[in-house]
């Protein structure tokens, strides 16, 4: 049978490369792509906790759905900023954007 | 140690996620970037299967799939103009980046593996397949019962609905608002 | 248990063979061996079933549609029916020349064909072909197949961006915009059959029809079938190919073997749709006897299957095409609100009538139905009212303005 830590693992290590990818691209959709990575990887924490601790409670798989919805509205807001914004800047390039420096 | 099969399925599942995942966040093409987190998201959902959350999978598959990769992908090709550049993908502070997420990845594997030790939490508790699979109309309840997460659930509904309203309002050219 | 030859050919007749096949082997092998070869045979049967199928629905289709026309179709190859018209087809398509296009993006391109026969495979497995016979019995049966008949938009935004053609481009946009808009009343639609059967097995709303849902909820099974209309593509709503008037959409670069993969896709989802129409609301494989011999269950379900074949494939050969406008509207104005309406007036009814028998209830249901349906058929005819005298009172206003210069140069 499957350890509990290997799925928890597995998790840690696409939450960190979403992170990576949060920290270093440029492109501002790339970033949105990236902190989906980390929302999934918070996801499949949940669903192995709800598994191996309390599977006769729902609170694991409603706190999943929970973030399944939180990302969709993320999502949805993050991709009319960023097609606004090249609207305006004709640039996605998070750095670019330094408009609230000067 | 004897590895089984449920043990090479979950392996291969994870790596297929964590392959594509590391495309996604290193991959110069955007596109492809896109149908990697696609392939992730994917191997995602088959983790869940092998969570016996078939619901979530599913939910996984229609959401994330079929919405949100499709969604990323229409931005990648409104601003496709960047996509070709030969500059690098990634900023100045690349480097500190992969310190941050190497050092973050070491503090969760060290807690991980001590808090929960692979020997103790070696396998899921049985449960009968009845029981797991009451656990969708369980989730149902639970999520319109009063004593547990119908006010989430309607917050959840609004926020969706604001933010609906609000991509529209946010994306609509400014000219003929 | 040594094997028997009758009790063998009993067994192909009850659909039972790999129970039977498991026990006589019980003995000699491991349990996961023959349980995985069993799941293998199954799921090569389904998908090699359903890729033959395709070669008979393209003769039948043409078939039919010739009739309407008043044409012959096929009658050259295989006798005087045209029976390996579809055969000759497909070895032309194999043995064409497969082109890739300059500048396209290769892993979108040969990746998205792919992706369509896969999904419209995948979603066979939760189809109950008779009593006991499914792929795989999911308590989430229904939401499964919605789930992967959402991956497969995916493929079509692949494809029409891997072609590097501008065309591909916008008949790929034009697609997804229909398809994420009619998946909203499907999904809604579906809901219904869902609550009255309390389940999304697709073997339990099978077993929970004692009567047929399309006599209990007409309204649900209406907006169903026209929103798989839209969701396959097929006339009146094909402005996705329209290949009397557009260039065809999103598969325009493919050629040979991929182009055929999208084609066979296609049939194989309209096959799919035929299927879950007669699961959800025709019942399935319920009929006198079905759940003694379950070959009859079988039987039942391909007549009621191709029957619902039949409507699609007359449809096309009876309306004329909407226009894009016509087709966003009738969704979201009509068809969206409509079904809300009508998963709050069941949901309502269901409830009120929990303690009534099965006849009542379905009596009651069909009655709420046929009212909600006559008020819609009043909005409509009200609105349309409204929009003729509009275009009444513009065109008069147009005809005075024009009258006015010419009778003032009278005087």
């Amino acid at each position: 049978m499957i350890p509990l830590s290997w799925y928890l693992f597995v998790a840690a290590i696409l939450f960190c490369l979403g992170l990576y990818g949060v920290i270093s691209r440029r492109n501002a959709v790339a970033i949105l792509m990236s902190v989906e990575l980390m929302l999934n990887a918070v996801n499949i924490n949940l669903i192995a906790f709800w598994r191996y601790l309390a599977p006769e409670e729902s609170t694991g798989l409603a706190w999943a759905i929970f973030v399944l919805a939180v990302a969709a509205a993320e999502a949805a807001i993050g991709l009319a900023l960023i097609i606004s914004i090249y609207r305006q800047r004709d640039s996605v390039i998070a750095e670019e954007l330094d408009t609230l420096k000067y | 140690m004897t590895i089984t099969f449920q043990q090479i399925v979950f392996i291969a599942i994870s790596a297929f996620t964590i392959i594509s995942a590391w495309i996604v966040v290193t991959n110069r093409n955007l596109f492809h970037a896109a149908i990697a987190l696609m392939a992730s998201f994917a191997g995602v959902a088959g983790l869940y299967i092998l969570l016996e959350a078939g619901f979530l999978a599913a939910s996984q598959l229609l959401v994330y799939i079929g919405a949100i990769s499709i969604l990323i992908m229409f931005a990648i090709m409104m601003t496709r103009r960047l996509m070709q550049t030969a500059e690098s993908p990634y900023n100045l502070q690349w480097k500190w980046g992969i310190v941050a997420a190497f050092l973050i990845f070491i503090l969760l594997a060290v807690l991980i593996f001590q808090t929960w030790p692979a020997d103790t939490y070696a396998a899921p508790p049985v449960q009968s397949p009845a029981a797991l699979r009451g656990s969708v109309t369980d989730l149902g309840i639970a999520l319109v019962s009063v004593d547990q997460y119908v006010l989430p659930f309607e917050v959840a509904s609004v926020l969706l609905l604001a933010a609906l309203v609000g991509a529209i309002v946010i994306a609509w050219p400014e000219d003929d608002r | 248990m040594t094997f028997d030859i009758v009790e063998f050919l009993e067994s192909i007749v009850n659909l039972a063979i790999f129970d039977y096949l498991s026990e006589i082997w019980a003995d000699d092998l491991p349990s996961w061996l023959i349980n995985g070869v069993s799941d293998l045979a199954g799921v090569l049967i389904i998908c090699t079933f359903n890729l033959l199928i395709v070669l008979f629905l393209i003769w039948f289709e043409r078939k039919i549609i010739a009739r309407i026309q008043d044409r012959i179709g096929p009658n050259r190859v295989g006798g005087r029916y045209g029976l390996l018209q579809s055969v000759a087809d497909a070895m032309k398509l194999m043995t064409k020349e497969d082109l890739t296009p300059a500048g396209a993006d290769k892993i979108a391109f040969n990746l998205a064909p792919l992706i369509v026969v896969i999904a419209a495979l995948m979603m066979w497995a939760v189809i109950p072909f008779a009593p006991g016979v499914i792929g795989t019995n999911l308590n989430v049966g229904v939401f499964y197949i919605l789930a992967i008949s959402s991956v497969s938009v995916v493929a079509l935004i692949l494809a029409g961006w891997g072609s590097n053609n501008k065309y591909a481009l916008l008949g790929a946009f034009r697609s997804v915009a229909q398809l994420v808009s009619y998946e909203v009343p499907m999904i809604m639609a579906l809901l219904i059959p869902i609550i009255l059967a309390g389940s999304m097995s697709t073997q339990r709303i099978v077993i929970e029809q004692s009567v047929w849902y399309v006599f209990v909820v007409p309204l649900s099974a209406l907006i169903f079938f026209i929103s798989a209309l839209a969701e396959l593509g097929r006339t009146p709503f094909d402005l996705l190919e329209a290949e009397s008037e557009i260039v065809a959409g999103y598969h325009i670069e493919y050629s040979g073997m991929k182009f055929a993969m999208f084609f066979l896709a296609e049939f194989i989802a309209t096959l799919f749709m035929s299927a879950l129409f007669a699961t959800i609301y025709l019942g399935g494989w319920r009929g006198p006897g079905a759940v003694e011999y379950p070959i009859l269950g079988l039987i039942y379900f391909s007549l009621k299957v191709f029957f619902v074949y039949f409507m699609f494939v007359w449809i096309r050969g009876t309306l004329p095409r909407v226009r894009i406008d016509q087709l966003l509207n009738l969704n979201w104005k009509f068809l969206v609100p409509l079904v809300l309406a009508l998963i709050l007036v069941v949901a309502l009814v269901d409830k009120l009538m929990v303690n009534a028998d099965d006849w009542t209830r379905a009596a009651a249901l069909l009655l709420s139905n046929i009212v909600l349906g006559l008020v819609a058929l009043d909005f409509v005819r009200r609105h349309a009212r409204r929009q003729r005298l509009d275009a009444d009172e513009v065109e008069l206003v147009e005809e005075s303005v024009e009258a006015q210069p010419v009778s003032s140069a009278a005087h």
